[in-house]
């Protein structure tokens, strides 16, 4: 059987607690502490897999729940007192606590959010963004730029031949070039800005580009919807 | 004064922030807070009549012009601006805050189970938080507390219109 990884991004030790609790659909008040720690320690191992950032914190919890464990493995000593408190009782706090407070957090995020949900008077209206007709534009991350570059770049494999290039294409060139197409224009669209360029070079320099530029702030890239064309507007003519 | 209504509206209308009745009596001088109080009441039943695109809320102890809920999406069109998103550190943060306050940092890391500080620095910037003091024990750490500003983003009126931690899990059953 297969070790089934799911990656959300977790707030911090005790939301992963949480969510395994909550996958496993257990009972908070009566934790299964070795499954809990042994998945909880597979997460901090695929997390530090992946190269995250593993917070002291994470750890910290980590050893708490192996104590937790070490202890509940000891036998219950039965001289007088018999009501030793559970081992696991801190732990069930901390998280009924941190529950509640995700809750709380839940439900300030569906309030009316001023700027958000609500308005009020006044404020910046920009006048300088073209009118594309395009219905709420969305801010593009990487991941849509890069399924954008290989669409441009997949009918161009095909008839592409071991050239060895000798016009010494740079990619200040191919900024400088981009910059000079934006100039004047409102916005144009990933494949305007590919132009002539099908050669695969000349596609990932320009790719490369605009990844450059974004970085800069020169350029912004916005997408009309998923999937949709993503256009590049340049930065500083808004200011 | 002739018409008291009238001017109270116009300086509601024309204050940046939420006008509280305090603000009022001190612009308009000689009038009982109660007949201020009244006017509001009305003013906020007439808006509320009226049915058009905004009216007039009681928020963070004053009042201020609100856009109707359910209309949002024409002002973003409008203005194309993305509003400034809290992500969910953000907001478990400031739950922690605002419950709590005034409240320590390290207060806010137990809870959460992971440091707070470049999400505290964050609200601070923001100024949905503020610094209320400082907590008397060795140290002399920070205490944090919600800002009026807080109240006035959350649609709240004071802070005590926050769900208890028991209703909150009314609320979520």
């Amino acid at each position: 059987m297969g070790y089934e990884i799911k990656l959300d991004i977790f707030e911090g030790s005790l939301d992963l607690l949480l969510y395994l609790i909550k996958k496993n659909e257990i009972n908070i008040y009566d934790i299964p502490i070795t499954l809990i720690t042994e998945q909880y320690l597979k997460h901090l191992e695929i997390m530090k897999s992946l190269n995250l950032d593993l917070a002291g914190e994470y750890l910290v919890l980590a050893s708490a729940l192996t104590h937790i464990k070490s202890k509940m493995l000891l036998p219950v000593q039965e001289n007088g007192e018999e009501d030793e408190p559970d081992p696991r009782e801190d732990i069930v706090r901390q998280l009924l606590e941190y529950q509640a407070f995700k809750k709380a957090a839940m439900n300030l995020d569906n309030r009316s959010l001023l700027g958000r949900d609500v308005f009020k008077r006044g404020g910046i209206v920009c006048d300088d963004m073209p009118d594309t007709k395009e219905i709420s534009l969305g801010e593009v991350g990487v991941f849509e730029l890069v399924k954008a570059f290989r669409e441009i770049l997949t009918p161009a494999e095909e008839e592409e031949f071991l050239k060895i290039d000798v016009d010494g294409m740079s990619l200040s060139d191919r900024i400088n070039d981009i910059m000079e197409m934006l100039a004047g224009q409102s916005s144009l669209t990933f494949t305007d800005l590919m132009g002539k360029r099908t050669d695969r070079k000349g596609i990932i320099y320009t790719f490369l580009a605009i990844l450059e530029l974004m970085k800069l702030r020169m350029v912004s890239a916005h997408q009309m919807d998923s999937f949709g064309m993503i256009r590049i507007f340049p930065v500083a003519a808004e200011r | 004064m002739k018409n008291v209504k009238a001017v109270i509206e116009a300086i509601i209308f024309a204050s940046e922030t939420p006008l509280t009745a305090g603000k009022i009596r001190e612009v308009l001088g000689e009038i009982e807070r109660s007949e201020i109080i009244d006017v509001l009441h009305d003013l906020v039943v007439e808006y509320n009549e009226r049915n058009g695109g905004f009216y007039l809320k009681e928020i963070a102890g004053g009042f201020q012009f609100r856009t109707r809920d359910d209309l949002g999406v024409w002002i973003k069109k409008l203005k194309r601006t993305r509003p400034a998103k809290l992500f969910p550190a953000a907001m478990e943060t400031l739950a922690v805050v605002a419950y709590r306050q005034p409240v320590v940092k390290s207060e806010i890391d137990r809870v959460r189970g992971v440091d707070a500080g470049g999400v505290l620095s964050g609200l601070l910037e923001k100024n949905l938080v503020r610094m209320v003091g400082r907590k008397d024990v060795p140290g002399r750490p920070i205490l944090y507390g919600t800002t009026k500003k807080f109240l006035e983003v959350f649609d709240l009126k004071s802070l005590s219109e926050l769900p208890t931690v028991p209703e909150l899990k009314e609320l979520s059953e």
